[in-house]
């Protein structure tokens, strides 16, 4: 064996307690099957290290479990604790997580048509907006209750069902937006879109430009 | 069964949700408990550590990044503050703990047993180990923990934690060989 190999099969090597735990990456679980495959003393010494895993995992469940008096000291510490008032403001990957959690897989799945049809509402009501500002007296959008007030131009907005967390924080962090209530009921949150009140025109703009990201399902400006 | 992520409930902690903290607790404390006892080697200190460790949780979560998972983070605090506590213990009882953990296995009929059944005799050799090699191995091989999880965990680089898995392998080979079990590697 050249020592490119004695190196490849010293790495492989390295891996093997992680492939056995199933905690390597799609890459180096690949790489590891593969050697194993290959390298017959390999798959000798990954079975001692399986012998390991299923000992140290015996080893672990024989140790039992703390007493109940443990969680009763925890809420008793706790309880000492000074009162704590609850904040508004979460980090935002919690709050967008709570966002996705509140959902059942079902709620989840009737979102989707819910989606399709907001996408097909959408049109209207940015137009509606459109025609608004020509016409002060025509169209006005509706919007979910608030409760949170001040300083600043403010949206209502609606992620698309399939958006992951990290799509729809990049968002938040790139627009630079923060979440000033919700979500409402059907999942709508009222997003501060800038510090300062903006003119009609110039939040029109912002409003368009946020719509094109792929993670909205849904946008309108409001109070 | 849709259940509430860790990540979740730890901003629900920081507002002070204590259904949550029961949530988070019920989850986790048996994990954090054997990780723990396995460094102190005392289930009353063990006890008191998880519910420091909790309690921290409960004071700390507003401050959580999501940079790890709530276990890994779970597991930095408790390896912390056993480590605190086996700083302050005094020497004497370090070494009476070390020598009960420690058995004499010269002519000694459990002993003997256990050289029949290698499995008993690996975890005798797996209570040996150093707490700097156990505890690597445990978050290995029971908390499946990545090799940067455990890099976060212990404070080392990822190519030191796999330098020290191979050397608490070693270690245990070494172990087992002198109760006569050779398994031929290294």
């Amino acid at each position: 064996m050249n020592t490119a190999n004695e190196t490849e099969r010293s790495e492989i090597e390295d891996l093997l307690p992680w492939h056995a735990a199933g905690t390597l990456d799609h890459r180096d679980t690949q790489r590891v099957e593969a050697a194993l495959a290959e390298d017959a003393e390999l798959a000798r010494r990954y079975e001692l290290v399986r012998e390991e895993l299923g000992e140290t995992i015996h080893l672990n469940e024989t140790l039992g479990a703390p007493s109940p008096r443990t969680m009763a000291a925890l809420f008793a510490k706790i309880d000492a604790e000074p009162a704590r008032r609850p904040t508004v403001s979460l980090n935002l990957s919690a709050r967008i997580g709570e966002f996705f959690a509140s959902f059942s897989p079902r709620t989840l799945a009737w979102s989707a048509t819910a989606a399709a049809l907001a996408i097909m509402l959408q049109a209207g009501i940015i137009a509606g907006v459109m025609l608004k500002d020509r016409n002060p007296g025509g169209y006005e959008t509706a919007s979910a209750p608030t409760t949170v007030t001040g300083e600043g131009s403010y949206a209502l907005i609606r992620f698309q069902p399939s958006a992951n967390v990290t799509a729809v924080t990049n968002f938040l962090e790139t627009n630079k937006l923060s979440i000033a209530s919700g979500p409402s009921a059907g999942g709508v949150y009222r997003m501060r879109i800038a510090a300062t009140k903006l003119a009609k025109p110039d939040l029109d703009r912002a409003v368009k430009q946020l719509q094109q990201d792929a993670v909205v399902s849904f946008i309108a400006i409001t109070e | 069964m849709q259940t509430t992520s860790d990540e979740v409930l730890i901003g629900r902690i920081a507002n002070g949700d204590r259904l949550a903290m029961q949530v988070l607790f019920a989850r986790h404390h048996v994990g954090v408990y054997r990780f723990v006892l396995r460094l102190v080697r005392n289930e009353a200190t063990a006890e008191d550590l998880i519910s420091d460790v909790f309690l921290d949780v409960w004071r700390q979560a507003g401050k959580f990044e999501g940079r790890s998972a709530v276990s890994t983070w779970l597991l930095s605090i408790a390896r912390f503050k056993a480590l605190s506590v086996l700083r302050r213990r005094p020497e004497e009882e370090l070494d009476e703990e070390a020598a009960g953990a420690i058995e004499d296995h010269s002519d000694d009929p459990e002993i003997a047993l256990a050289k029949k059944d290698k499995g008993a005799a690996m975890r005798e050799c797996l209570n040996e180990l150093s707490n700097e090699h156990r505890e690597v191995i445990d978050l290995v091989y029971y908390h499946e923990k990545s090799v940067e999880e455990v890099a976060a965990i212990v404070g080392i680089p990822e190519a030191t934690v796999k330098t020290r898995m191979f050397y608490a392998r070693k270690k245990l080979s070494e172990l087992l060989k002198e109760r006569g079990i050779d398994r031929g590697w290294p």
